[in-house]
């Protein structure tokens, strides 16, 4: 992996807009129960606009960053070799549905470990308004050879 | 009635579950999240990279594990900060599936909240390493 790739700043995405049913969709795929991932009316009664996304959703949102970065040309990251590390959300606020998401990646570190190599991203996630919604944080390992 | 912080004890138990996951649930959590990694449903490929078989994305293991505490929370709960570590993969066999356990504990309380640690097994080894959930909660 390119070491300079550390500080990296990406481009802001294109708008994410997040649907109702993307919402219950990704809650169902989770096992949500919870009634303010379904129904608008529950969301609304507990003080939302509508439903509110499960706490791991940003991750979609995401992924369109982390695509970026593994996408660039020089960033010498090979896709079958990655292996996710770990992961943080950090929220401002719930992700709900009507929010329209950007996301900024900012490489904060490079490291190498024997064989392998870790890239830890930080993806920055602002509604239209200019708001922190949420940072959302991986590690990714890079399999060297064995 | 949502917990308030007056009602937590470091290291109690706040909620627990087991989860079967199937090929079903990785297929849907494929679609749900747009992570169409073929080691998520695809044998051959799984053993092609050096996998055991096919296995659970960890975002899918991260997205339900939380979800005995979203429950707990209730509908006025916040969840302020998640994290987790992927320490082994979860093995879904095609027949029979893999059931994961999730142990959920008050980890540290202070005016604003609780950390809850969660402690997340499959085949009573631990998946997730330092799984811990930040949750915002009302003081009394």
């Amino acid at each position: 992996m390119n070491p300079e790739l550390q500080g990296r700043e990406f481009p802001a995405t294109e708008p994410y807009l997040v649907g109702r049913e993307k919402i219950r969709e990704f809650a169902s795929a989770v096992f949500s129960t919870s009634a303010i991932n379904f129904e608008p009316s529950a969301a609304i009664a507990a003080g939302y606009p509508d439903v509110v996304a499960p706490p791991t959703f940003a991750v979609v949102v995401q992924e369109r960053t982390l695509a970026q970065l593994l996408a660039a040309p020089d960033a010498g990251i090979d896709f079958s070799r990655v292996v996710h590390g770990d992961q943080r959300f950090s929220y401002s606020r719930p992700i709900v549905a009507g929010d329209e998401l950007t996301a900024r990646l900012t490489v904060s570190s490079v490291k190498t470990l024997g064989p392998h190599s870790m890239v830890t991203a930080e993806s920055a996630i602002t509604d239209m308004a200019g708001a922190h919604v949420v940072t959302a944080i991986s590690t990714l390992v890079v399999r060297g050879d064995e | 009635m949502a917990p308030s912080v007056a009602d937590l004890t470091v290291g109690a138990v706040v909620a627990e579950a087991t989860y079967l996951l199937t090929r079903d649930s990785l297929v849907r959590y494929a679609g749900a999240s747009g992570d169409f990694n073929p080691i998520h449903y695809r044998d051959a490929f799984a053993l092609g990279v050096g996998l055991d078989g096919v296995i659970a994305h960890g975002m899918l293991t991260m997205g339900v594990a939380v979800q005995p505490v979203v429950e707990w929370l209730g509908p006025q709960g916040i969840v302020v900060d998640y994290q987790s570590k992927f320490t082994r993969p979860v093995l879904v066999d095609a027949e029979v599936g893999a059931t994961i356990a999730v142990v959920a504990k008050v980890g540290a309380v202070d005016d604003e909240g609780a950390r809850i640690d969660l402690t997340v097994t499959f085949n009573e080894a631990t998946v997730l390493g330092k799984a811990q959930v930040r949750v915002a909660l009302a003081a009394a």
